[in-house]
This record gives C-alpha cells, sequence and structure tokens, in this order.
C-alpha cells in the first residue's frame, strides 16, 4: 500500500515545475494577461512536454497515463499561474471524445495543434440570457464563460447532458472575449444561431465523467496556487520588519500561517485520492469529485484571503502580483459549478437530496 | 498510488470479520472500569491479538509483530461492527508504550501486565495551575532523601485521579537546571499517604478530572523512568501518541452518519430537517472536510510503511483540524434538533442518550487539551515552517 505520487509522477512534477519555473516566469504570466501576447507560446512549450497529449491512449499519438498525472500538471499550473488551455484542452475534451470513441481528433489535440473549448455553463445550470435550444444537430442560443476564447472547436453540453462539438468559425457562431478577474485564463460566449454542429455523445455517463475529471483539475489548480500563496505569504513574513522584528516571529501572523498550511495539507491526499478515483474508484469518484471541488473553493478562497494579509499593503499591489493567484482562485470557485451547487449535487448523489 | 493492501491483508481481514461474528452477542455493552464483565472481554480481546497486539507475551499482550496494516484492518472492522473494543485510558495508551520504549526490565515486568489488563488503573499528573501550555514550568518538586523521593505540589486536570490505582507524574528534582532539563518522571500508588484529591467538575457535568496535592509524599528512589532530569523527553514521546489518537477519521464520519440519521428522522413543521437546503448544505460541507481529514490519515498511514514519504506537516495538523472539526459536526446535530438539541439528563425528548450534547462539550475540552489549538498552531508554524518563535519578555 503506497497512498502518494510515484517517481514517476514525482519527476513528471518536478520537469513541468523546472519548465514553468524557468519559461512562465510572473512576467511572461503578466505579459499574457494585458493581452501583449497570447497564451500560444506556452501551450506550445507545454505541448513538446507532451502535455496535451497526457490522457490521449498511445494508439491515438498520446502519452496515455492516467487522471492522477493530469492532478499533478493541474496542481503545477496552478501553482506558477500558468496561462493554458490545460483543463479544457487536455483534460476534458480528450476525456469526453474517447469515452465517446471519437477519434479523429485525438492527434490533432494531442499536438497541441487543435484546440477544443468547453462550454459546459449550460448543462450545469443556466445564467440570465443564456441557453442553448437544439434542433436535430442545430444549436441556437448563447453559452456564457466558455472555458478557452482562442480553441478551434467548442466541446457544448445541452441541459439533457448530451454532447456536441462545433467549430468556432462554424456558420452561425459568433465568439466574444469576455474578460473576467483572472486574466491568466480567458474565456468567451458562444452566440449560436442555427449553428450546424456534430453530436458527440448522447450518453449523460460521458458528459458526467468529463465534468467530473474537470472539476477535480481546478481543485489541483487551487491546491496549487493556494500552496504558491501560502509559501509566499511565509517567505515574506519572514523578511517584512516592523517594531524590530520580522512580522514571522509574531503569533497572530504564524498562526494565520499555522491555518492555511492545517486546512490547505489535508486537500492534498484529498484532490490525489480524487484524481485515483477517476479512473481507479469508478464507483466513488463523482461524489470525491464533487466535495473535492467544493472543498477546495472553500479551502482555497480562506488561504487566498489570508495570505494576500498576511503581505500587509503590499499583498494589495499590482507590484508584487499575488492577486494573480486570488483571482485565478476565484475563478476555478465559479466555473463548472460554484460551490453550493456541487454540494448539492453532492447530496444528491448520495440521494439526500432530490 | 497503490491502496490495495494484498492477499494476506484480504485472509487476515477474513479471520477478524469470524471473530466479530463469533462474539458479537457476547461482547459487554459498556466498558466498566473494573467490571468483571469488561476484565473478562479485555482478557479475550487480548488472546485473539485484538487488544495489545504488538505488546511482548512476557508483558503479558499478545506479541504480534508490528504491522499497521493489521492494526488498521482491526479498527476500521470493530468500527464498523460497533464492537466493544476493550479498554483504554492513559495507562493503556499512553504510559505502556513509553514504559516499552524507557522502562526498566523490572518496570516493565512490574506494570504493563496488569495494566493492559485493566487491573491496575493509572492517571497521568501532568498540568499543573501554574504550567498549563507552559508545561516544562511545572514547579512540583521532588527531593531525594535516602532512598526515597519526597514529593511537593498540586496537579490539575487529574483525569480519574478518583479511581486510579498509580500516577505517573512529572515532577522537578532539578531545580538549577534549565526548565526542560530538570524534570524527571515518577511512578507511584495513589493511597501513598500525602496525597488528597479533590473533584473537578466538567461543563458536562461530569466529574473526570481531578486537581491532586502531594504533602510530603515519599516514593522508592527506583520508581522513575528514564534518568534523572530526562522527564520532559519522556513526557514528550507520550504526547505525540496522545494528540494523533484524539479525534480518528472513521469516528468523525461515523458521527457524520448519525447526523444523516437525524436529519432523516427529525422533523420541523413537517418537514424532514435533510429537506431543508440550509441544513444539508452545513451537512455536505462538513463531510467534505471529514473526507479531506481521512485522506489526509491515509497518507499518514502510508509514510508508515513507506519510509521515504515525507508528511511532517500533514502529521502536525491532525489534533488541531480533527478536533474542531468533531466539535462542529456534534454542534451540527444539536443545530438540527434545535429546541430539542438542548434536552440534557433526564429530558424524555433526548435523542442518542444525550450523547451530541455531551459530545459537543467533550471535543471543546479536546480542543484545549492536549495542546491548545493555539500551541498546535506555534508548533506547526515554528517546527513545520520554520517561523521564529516569540522573542522571550526580558523583565
Amino acid at each position: 500500500m503506497e497512498f502518494g505520487l510515484s517517481q514517476e509522477q514525482i519527476l513528471l512534477q518536478d520537469s513541468v515545475g523546472k519548465f514553468l519555473n524557468d519559461q512562465v516566469p510572473l512576467d511572461k504570466v503578466r505579459q499574457i494577461a494585458s493581452g501583449e501576447s497570447s497564451d500560444a507560446e506556452v501551450w506550445q512549450g507545454l505541448a513538446d512536454l507532451g502535455i496535451p497529449s497526457l490522457l490521449i491512449a498511445e494508439e491515438q499519438g498520446g502519452v496515455g497515463l492516467g487522471s492522477l498525472d493530469a492532478v499533478v500538471i493541474a496542481e503545477c499550473l496552478g501553482y506558477h499561474v500558468t496561462p493554458s488551455p490545460f483543463i479544457s484542452s487536455a483534460v476534458m475534451a480528450p476525456i469526453a471524445l474517447m469515452a465517446a470513441g471519437r477519434q479523429d481528433a485525438l492527434a490533432a489535440i494531442a499536438s497541441g495543434r487543435h484546440r477544443v473549448g468547453i462550454a459546459f455553463g449550460e448543462a450545469i445550470g443556466a445564467r440570465n440570457d443564456a441557453g442553448v435550444v437544439v434542433d436535430g444537430t442545430v444549436l441556437s442560443g448563447k453559452c456564457l464563460f466558455v472555458l478557452d476564447a482562442d480553441a478551434d472547436a467548442y466541446l457544448i453540453a445541452t441541459p439533457e447532458k448530451n454532447l456536441y462539438l462545433i467549430a468556432a468559425d462554424a456558420k452561425g457562431v459568433e465568439r466574444n472575449n469576455l474578460t473576467t478577474v483572472d486574466k491568466t485564463r480567458t474565456t468567451c460566449e458562444l452566440i449560436l444561431n442555427n449553428a450546424t454542429s456534430e453530436l458527440v455523445s448522447d450518453d449523460p455517463e460521458v458528459y458526467l465523467r468529463t465534468l467530473d475529471a474537470g472539476r477535480v483539475m481546478q481543485a489541483a489548480d487551487t491546491l496549487g496556487a493556494a500552496q504558491c500563496m501560502l509559501d509566499q505569504a511565509v517567505a515574506y513574513a519572514k523578511q517584512r520588519e516592523q517594531f524590530n522584528r520580522v512580522i514571522a516571529s509574531f503569533q497572530a501572523v504564524k498562526h494565520m500561517c499555522a491555518e492555511m498550511v492545517a486546512n490547505l495539507e489535508p486537500c492534498r491526499s484529498m484532490v490525489w485520492y480524487a484524481g485515483h478515483a477517476l479512473d481507479e474508484v469508478p464507483e466513488e469518484a463523482r461524489l470525491i469529485a464533487c466535495h473535492s471541488k467544493a472543498h477546495l473553493s472553500e479551502v482555497g478562497k480562506f488561504v487566498a484571503k489570508t495570505a494576500t494579509e498576511v503581505h500587509g499593503g503590499m499583498g494589495f499591489t499590482d507590484l508584487v502580483g499575488l492577486h494573480y493567484w486570488f483571482k485565478r482562485i476565484g475563478a476555478n470557485r465559479q466555473l463548472l459549478g460554484a460551490p453550493e451547487l456541487v454540494r448539492e449535487e453532492a447530496a444528491r448523489i448520495q440521494g439526500l437530496a432530490v | 498510488m497503490d491502496l490495495s493492501f494484498g492477499n494476506e491483508y484480504k485472509v487476515f481481514r477474513e479471520e477478524v470479520r469470524s471473530f466479530i461474528e463469533q462474539y458479537k452477542d457476547k461482547q459487554p455493552t459498556q466498558v466498566a472500569l473494573r467490571g468483571e464483565e469488561s476484565l473478562a472481554w479485555q482478557k479475550l480481546l487480548i488472546e485473539h491479538g485484538y487488544h495489545s497486539r504488538t505488546i511482548p507475551k512476557e508483558y503479558g499482550g499478545y506479541g504480534a509483530e508490528a504491522d499497521i496494516i493489521k492494526s488498521r484492518i482491526i479498527a476500521e472492522e470493530f468500527s464498523t461492527a460497533q464492537m466493544n473494543t476493550g479498554l483504554g485510558g492513559q495507562g493503556i495508551s499512553m504510559l505502556t508504550p513509553v514504559l516499552l520504549e524507557m522502562g526498566s526490565s523490572e518496570q516493565k515486568q512490574q506494570f504493563i501486565k496488569p495494566t493492559i489488563h485493566g487491573e491496575m488503573v493509572w492517571c497521568q499528573g501532568y498540568s499543573e495551575p501554574g504550567a498549563g501550555s507552559d508545561l516544562a514550568s511545572l514547579t512540583t518538586k521532588a527531593e531525594l532523601d535516602g532512598d526515597e523521593w519526597v514529593i511537593n505540589g498540586q496537579k490539575i486536570w487529574t483525569s480519574s485521579a478518583h479511581v486510579a490505582d498509580c500516577i505517573f507524574c512529572l515532577v522537578r528534582t532539578e531545580p538549577e537546571a534549565p526548565k526542560h532539563q530538570g524534570i524527571s518522571f515518577l511512578l507511584f500508588r495513589m493511597d501513598t499517604p500525602g496525597i488528597e484529591i479533590r473533584p473537578l467538575i466538567d461543563m458536562t457535568g461530569n466529574h473526570n478530572f481531578n486537581e491532586v496535592f502531594f504533602t510530603d509524599v515519599r516514593v522508592p528512589k527506583q520508581q522513575i523512568v528514564g534518568k534523572r532530569g530526562q522527564g520532559w523527553l519522556v513526557a514528550n514521546a507520550i504526547l505525540g501518541h496522545e494528540r494523533g489518537s484524539l479525534a480518528p477519521p472513521d469516528a468523525a464520519e461515523t458521527r457524520l452518519n448519525g447526523v444523516i440519521d437525524l436529519m432523516q428522522t427529525e422533523t420541523i413543521a413537517g418537514e424532514k430537517l435533510i429537506d431543508n437546503p440550509v441544513y444539508r448544505d452545513r451537512l455536505v460541507k462538513l463531510q467534505g472536510r471529514a473526507m479531506a481529514m481521512r485522506f489526509n490519515d491515509m497518507r499518514l498511514l502510508s509514510a508508515r510503511i513507506n519510509k521515504n514519504q515525507d508528511v511532517k506537516l500533514a502529521g502536525m495538523i491532525v489534533k488541531l483540524m480533527s478536533t474542531e472539526l468533531r466539535h462542529e459536526i456534534e454542534g451540527l446535530a444539536i443545530d438540527v434538533m434545535g429546541e430539542t438539541g438542548l434536552s440534557f439528563e433526564d429530558n424524555p425528548y433526548l435523542r442518542g442518550n444525550g450523547s451530541w450534547q455531551y459530545q459537543y462539550m467533550f471535543f471543546l475540552g479536546l480542543i484545549i487539551g492536549g495542546g491548545t489549538s493555539q500551541i498546535q498552531k506555534n508548533i506547526i508554524s515554528e517546527r513545520g515552517l520554520d517561523m521564529p518563535k516569540e522573542p522571550k519578555v526580558t523583565k
């Protein structure tokens, strides 16, 4: 029995971490966030490491690794607030397409050349003005906060839990960027006007498995981002002096840091297990995915606030850049289901709610 | 990630299950200190290796090799079947491991067997009115007079002192040494002349704690564990045992399932509480926290088998997080019941024998006892994050 990451997973973590440290430092993130450049270069770099092909089977041109490996990557990307369409194009789209037996696009996705965005919001629960209606395979309506504004195609989920694939430049598709607080990743709206799509799957299981995986990856992204905020807060507290001593020697500050550790450390085991369960314990996977998404949203929110406070006024500035992590964690909380909604789903899975 | 235990353990689990099957109806319903039925049950558990499993046979244990997975399987199966796991208490859970590690062979021979068989009951003399979180500043002193220690001072929070045969006690033997190096660990009988016990009733109404006063209590010189001045090391070894075991994750999940049962049966204005989304959200939120602690615990278990895993922080946070979590789980049950949740003692509307209110308060006690949550945060930040200690106050 060994609960933890394998040697290979630790190596993967190290090599991706090293790449992000060297090639995608905060300055680079700032450039992309400000719109000076796109995330294409970063995505190409990650593609050279095999990241977009991680989950795709070897015979389809992928690496054929598992969900826990993807969790390890998501955690790294969160730690470095890396701009990339990882959750949509490297996790959710391949899982959906493989589960649906659709192999045609996988090789292109695996190479990183073809990006597939995710429009699941209308299946999880459409907000004001949003919603999709289907006539055969012809879609009309509006999808909001679709993951990845630069994708080549989109996987759209309908309230019936059917999945449709549509090219970004297809007739009847209008795409507009939606600016959010989290500028490290992009979202858009899709306005569909009798747009012809392809049905990928009418099996709700395919939709749910895809959603579960996306939620676990967001939990892992938050885990990484929160860990980085905690590390920064502890480092800052050890060098910032007030009243002739480093502020890390004040109990008030130490206790804030201890509370962050105490809340975050069990999350690591939870997210690892959630990743493991996606592949190996299917009967538990959905409930654990919901719990992980909701719990990491809460812990992430707490760490994001507390770590910023440890930095005092500097935490509030753009100069230190802590806000990139704060906003990333905030975005992970809302996307693919806010914690209250996901907990209600966890209750339904257990038969505690209708 | 490899969560399989292998075939050997599958077989072992079956063994445990068949024991449970055989004895389920024969177990005593309550653990009664010194009760004949309880002592017989204790003996049976030890004979089958379900209690004192790794304690050598010569000291009255079962004498199995340490196997963390087997211990876990026993705990899991007993918990699932709600089997009586036998006697606990500070002599069994805290003193025995310390004697095994640091006791003389005479001390092991003399004390371990009767202790684990429930024939010798112990209390712990650590805290003092002036030495709580700062335990090392304790002032109860022991002076050598010929072949005897002469003890004077006062202890507080002494659980079970009024029913204990013996005490393991921290005393200051080297008043000139730095505070951590002047303490010794003594064992003596509670009927020694010069000991006075006064009850300290706690907020649940129970008499568990006591104040214990020592006036010229004379104890044979050799009843010291470790050497003179080493008592702090011995005491810390025991606290390590205590912190990990206060609020195990499967107990939290069992209690949460109890809350679910309650929410499915309790109603307000004809509506089941489980159908109220506000209460339900609180429940599921706590489930998430309990789940995180369960996997944290699996990681800790794994690190005991795979020595290369670093789980320093994961271990340090357990006492803080698990006691706070239990307090909130019990508190949710009370909120679910509303006014009914206030029921106490002989109230005919009492639910679950009053365990929810009792545990709610009891876990507040555990949040404070065994190193308060605030002390835990000092430990996490200083030893876990390498943050500097608070500067000493200069007078």
